[in-house]
């Protein structure tokens, strides 16, 4: 599985990446299954750090979505509500959620790079 | 927490294990929906040794099951099967079972894995004034099924009986894989199949030969995350979602299974026939005509009112029909066809149209 070393990883498995989008990791992909509903925030919601802002669904159960930094939501990947799988098929493209604008920047120093993520997930 | 003969076997096909009514369990191996596809147009495989498997044998023991279930076992040819239910005095359901008559004084009833010691339990205590013993054999009892449109051609290679002559809802004593099984033409998925009872250790040949055998027919092993789907997708209740203690066989839509016509009492038969004139909800299928998937315990609303009607019992994205499906209890009255409800999914409501079950029907 693969993990970019430009984006930054929560303990959740949601990745952020320095312009603020937000996504699930392909090791959150493989534990929820088969992908088939995202429910995202409104834009301009605020969301909180490790607090869930929305759910993802596959056909056997309900995952939370938390957020991996606190912010305003300045925007939400619309095409999902039609095609919900590209979350599944293109985690750190097309099936990115939302796009955050930070409003507590020094939470990314807590967040894991690629490299401290993967060790997590092998221990886990 | 038990383990099936075949637990080693999952692990090594990457299956992901969860605690299932005791038991350690195969939820899913490659993926729910594609067994659940792999199913409804090919052929699964399922380990399904958790389920309770009851004997009951003696010159009462026909009448004996009269007695303890709300079926007529006693009046069953040898070797068929029905699906019946164990109630309790004041009607509520303790469980659902498949009864099969073996020999004329010799029957095998199968229960749910979650309620086998319960169904144990309240079957020696009802047969006690009958001349009959019971033999829980469900931990020296493996059960594989294989189920799909491909399981009676993958099968019929590896079994000394002609699988045509097997008809749905019986069972018949064979040699399948080289070890002794009851085949019985049933299943829990809407698709044609067969479980095969083999004794604990023997699941293993019997499970190795037929993926090794269905390989080419698009056999794979299927968990029961897929057959919670299948069964779901047929209609068919699941015990603690749409039946327990709280509920009658009419209130589920089974009240046909109960035969008030047999000979004598049984356990239940009073408040049963007054619970078929006094349903205090009815079970009905739905399809969320809105956005979102209901789940198991999310509440129903009449549109616009402000307090529960109703709750859903079982819910998914159905995996053949590509849309949302539940079943939910309504009050009664307000479960016709075409009926428009809301269903609460977090802070929203969602609406959603009662439809006719089964969801799913296989086309043969």
């Amino acid at each position: 599985m693969e993990y970019p070393d430009n984006l930054k990883y929560s303990v959740e498995h949601e990745w952020l990446a320095t312009d603020g989008t937000v996504g699930i990791t392909a090791f959150a992909v493989e534990q929820i299954g088969d992908i088939v509903f995202v429910e995202l925030p409104a834009i301009g919601s605020m969301v909180e750090a490790s607090k869930p802002f929305g759910v993802i669904e596959s056909v056997k159960a309900v995952s939370e979505l938390f957020a991996p930094a606190s912010g305003k939501v300045i925007a939400i990947n619309e095409s999902l509500a039609d095609a919900p799988e590209t979350v599944a098929s293109d985690p750190y493209g097309a099936g990115w959620l939302v796009k955050i604008e930070l409003t507590k920047p020094d939470e990314v120093h807590a967040l894991r790079d690629s490299t401290a993520y993967q060790a997590m997930i092998a221990a886990s | 927490m038990l383990k099936t003969a075949l637990l080693d076997r999952h692990v090594a096909l990457g299956a992901r294990m969860v605690p299932f009514a005791g038991w350690e369990m195969p939820v899913q191996y490659t993926g729910l929906v594609e067994e659940h596809i792999a199913v409804r147009t090919a052929a699964g495989l399922f380990d399904l040794s958790h389920m309770g498997e009851l004997y009951l044998e003696g010159p009462d023991a026909g009448r004996a099951l009269d007695f303890a279930l709300v079926t007529a076992p006693g009046k069953m040819a040898v070797g068929k099967a029905h699906y019946s239910m164990i109630c309790a005095a004041d009607g509520s359901v303790m469980d659902d079972l498949i009864v099969y008559r073996l020999a004329e004084l010799r029957y095998l009833v199968v229960a749910n894995a979650s309620n086998a010691g319960v169904v144990a339990d309240a079957l020696r205590e009802r047969i006690v004034d009958f001349d009959v013993t019971l033999d829980d054999a469900s931990m020296r009892t493996s059960l594989v099924a294989i189920q799909g449109p491909k399981a009676a051609e993958i099968l019929q290679a590896h079994i000394n009986v002609d699988l045509t002559t097997v008809k749905y809802y019986s069972g018949v004593e064979a040699i399948a894989c080289g070890v002794p099984v009851l085949l019985a033409r049933t299943g829990y998925t809407g698709e044609d199949g067969f479980e095969l009872f083999t004794a604990w250790d023997d699941a293993g040949v019997v499970w190795d030969t037929l993926m090794t055998a269905g390989a080419g027919h698009g056999l794979i092993p299927a968990g029961l995350g897929s057959r919670d789907t299948l069964r779901l997708e047929a209609g068919m209740p699941l015990y603690g979602q749409e039946l327990d203690r709280a509920t009658t066989p009419f209130e589920a839509g089974l009240g046909r299974v109960v035969k008030f016509d047999k000979p004598g009492d049984f356990v239940g038969r009073a408040a049963l026939e007054a619970a078929r004139e006094t349903p205090r909800k009815v079970l009905v299928g739905l399809r969320l005509t809105g956005r979102g998937i209901a789940r198991t315990g999310y509440p129903v609303y009449l549109p616009g009112a402000t307090d529960a009607a109703g709750i859903v019992t079982s819910g998914t994205s159905s995996p053949t029909l590509g849309m949302a499906i539940a079943m939910a209890y309504l009050p009664v009255g307000h479960n016709a066809l075409g009926t428009e409800v809301e269903v609460g999914i977090r802070t929203q409501r969602v609406a959603a149209e009662v439809i006719a079950m089964p969801f799913y029907r296989r086309s043969t």
